[in-house]
């Protein structure tokens, strides 16, 4: 029989049972997609709540965004559990004390806020739809509807008014539910590279530059596609947020490493000799150099020489692609990392990523792209560009 | 559209929406109430569940005791007898990677500075048994100018406060009223936190049958008046297990005769299994 399990080498001193990995490359997968969902949601606040307006043209596309890859969220979860038939069992009968048992809740608001926020939004679209399409499109539209017709401008008063209530329910949802995301691994006493009170925080901050920066390169694609001009001033504005938003992410990163060198606890040993070893290229280099101060640097110098035209579109497009990869790297260093340090403190595991499985890179890159075919599905169906009739409310 | 359809529409929407927000309102309240269930028994961390018809052994009442499990390290010659008696007894899978019970061995050697420290299941070891289905402590320090020397069984410590048990997100694992940490095996979706949670390294993840496992202290046995199978077949007595709640049972009496102490104290889960004759590195 084939061997099922994996067991990592090490070297020093590890529990036994350590020397299997518990916790794959799809459980660095889950963080990630859950931070790009709360990114993007930010920016759809950015618009609706905070009246970016120069964030128009992306306000819908955040909005359809975020409900894409929140609907692919549990699917590494899923794929990862040993009994996903009872997978329900956290949400039917909950262990209270459970941080993940809280999980499905979250989740399932969540979900609900989106589609409720996305009818609103689409919904003078969906009844121009319902009246202009036949057959099955017609149908479906007509569905969506839920029996409303009316767009009268006192009906769409009504409409703004729940879209900024849902928009701002939403903050604190999006950003809760990706706070909670890093509560789950800070909370772990078990481990010293997770126990940390700033971890939910790290996980915000970083979650919210990747959920702009896929917008960025989202947008800056998406009118590539459709052969328009780019908005300058639109992409300079997710520019700026991301800049923004880098800095504080890129400092609370530098404290937590400096809490846990500066207080040396037991095992501080092993810690560095695990950073500035085997982590020195994906944390350090790759992490912090190439996807983290590297972007911050360019945007800074496009800000300060007012940088525009061809330059500025894939100055930003590149410096986002660089975010996006720096927070996937995080997320690595995060779920793979935390168990490549042992819970003895003396010693050191390695986890070997295969391609393939169910649990292999080549399932986590699919998942990590899926929520893109959806996406392009939902842009067809709805589509999300300021200058369709998707925009009755803005 | 026309004007006068709008408005009673528009009434109807009111109403549905009105209807959703009521709905949203006792969401969020339920939420809130579960939340702030939650708050109280975080720090008591378990709930012990319902006494049931469905307990195995029918005269055994879990509320008349507290068992408790006692190491003594000086008397532990690593014979692993413990392990392999654990491994049958349990249907533990037979690999060198999965084990709810195990024998740490301590070595400092002249001149060094560091302890060394390997386990039945180091592949140094596993290279001498021949296998990974018999285990064996290797004679590698033969050679050696060893000052001290030691060995340290461990198991899962039946935490008072179980670090598993907190973040187990269904509650197949639980503790019981008589003090042992159990799994509940057709309820337990194989998620791994509790692995990740425990400090101690004592769970580990059954592949095959999709769910986490660890030491339960043989309840199947003790619920019977038998000892763990690990006790029973430590030929020195470095294992004692007996009921807190008899003040002249093994454990009592261990506790009360020894200076003991529990491993990680400092992570606050309160471990019921009792240490005598470890060293500083032991952790």
């Amino acid at each position: 029989m084939q061997a099922i399990i994996d067991f990592a080498p090490y070297t020093g001193w590890v529990y036994p049972n350590e020397t299997v990995f518990e916790w794959s490359v799809l459980i660095a997968v889950y963080p990630y997609l859950t931070g790009l969902v709360a990114g993007a949601f930010t920016v759809s606040s950015l618009y609706q709540v905070f009246g970016f307006e120069r964030l128009k043209p992306v306000a819908h596309m955040a909005l359809l965004t975020s409900l894409s890859f929140m609907i692919f969220v549990p699917t590494p979860l899923l794929l990862h559990l040993g009994h996903p038939e009872r997978a329900f069992n956290s949400t039917i009968t909950p262990h209270l004390t459970s941080a993940m048992a809280m999980f499905g809740f979250f989740a399932s608001f969540y979900v609900a806020l989106l589609i409720l926020e996305g009818w609103f939004a689409y919904r003078p679209f969906i009844v121009q739809q319902a009246q202009k399409q036949t057959g099955l499109l017609g149908k479906f539209y007509g569905l969506l509807t839920l029996g409303s017709s009316d767009v009268s401008e006192r009906a769409m008063r009504v409409d703004r008014k729940w879209i900024f209530a849902l928009a701002v329910i939403g903050i604190p949802a999006a950003h809760g539910l990706h706070g909670y995301v890093g509560f789950m691994y800070g909370s772990l006493k078990s481990r010293e590279w997770w126990s940390s009170d700033l971890m939910p925080i790290i996980f915000l901050f970083s979650a919210i530059i990747s959920g702009v920066s896929l917008l960025a390169v989202l947008y800056v694609v998406s009118c590539k596609l459709r052969k328009i001009p780019v908005d300058l001033g639109c992409l300079k504005g997710l520019a700026y947020t991301i800049w923004a938003f880098i800095m504080v992410a890129l400092v609370l990163e530098a404290l937590e490493f400096a809490n846990i060198v500066y207080k040396g606890r037991e095992g501080v040993d092993v810690i560095m000799q695990y950073v500035t070893g085997p982590l020195l290229v994906p944390y350090f280099i790759l992490q912090f150099a190439v996807g983290a101060i590297t972007p911050f640097l360019w945007l800074s110098y496009m800000i300060w020489r007012g940088t525009t035209g061809k330059a500025l579109v894939v100055g930003v497009t590149v410096c986002a692609c660089l975010v996006l990869f720096s927070v996937f790297m995080m997320r690595w260093n995060v779920v793979i990392g935390g168990q490549e340090i042992s819970k003895t403190g003396k010693g050191l595991l390695s986890y070997h990523l295969h391609w393939g499985g169910k649990e292999g890179g080549l399932v986590a890159i699919l998942l990590t792209m899926a929520p893109l075919g959806l996406l392009y599905v939902l842009t067809r169906l709805f589509p999300p560009w300021a200058d369709d009739a998707t925009h009755a409310h803005s | 559209m026309k004007k006068e359809d709008s408005k009673p529409s528009l009434e109807a929407r009111r109403g549905f929406l009105a209807k959703l927000a009521g709905a949203a309102t006792c969401a969020g309240a339920a939420v809130g109430a579960a939340t702030l269930g939650a708050v109280p028994s975080v720090s008591a961390k378990t709930e012990a569940p319902a006494d049931g018809e469905s307990f195995p052994t029918k005269d055994y009442d879990w509320t008349k005791h507290q068992w408790g499990f006692g190491v003594d390290a000086t008397k532990c010659i690593g014979c692993l007898r413990c392990v392999e008696a654990c491994k049958t007894e349990n249907n533990v899978p037979r690999n060198a990677h999965q084990f709810r019970t195990w024998v740490e061995r301590y070595v400092h050697i002249e001149g060094e500075e560091e302890v060394r420290i390997d386990s039945q299941a180091d592949p140094v070891n596993i290279e001498a048994s021949g296998s990974e289905k018999e285990f064996r402590f290797a004679n590698r320090y033969k050679d050696a100018k060893v000052d001290k020397a030691f060995f340290v069984p461990k198991l899962c410590n039946h935490c008072t406060h179980p670090s598993c048990v907190q973040v187990c997100p269904t509650g197949a694992t639980y503790r019981t009223k008589d003090g042992v940490v159990l799994i509940d095996h057709g309820y337990c979706i194989g998620c791994r936190y509790c692995v990740q949670a425990c400090p101690y390294g004592a769970r580990y993840f059954n592949e095959e049958e999709g769910v986490s496992d660890k030491c339960t202290w043989c309840y199947h046995r003790i619920t019977k008046g038998l000892q763990p199978a690990c006790v029973e077949v430590c030929p020195v007595g470095a294992r004692v297990f007996g009921d807190q709640k008899d003040k002249q049972s093994p454990i009592s009496l261990f506790i009360r005769n020894n200076r003991v102490q529990v491993l990680k104290a400092e992570m606050g889960n309160a471990p019921n299994v009792f240490y005598v004759g470890i060293d500083k590195e032991v952790n």
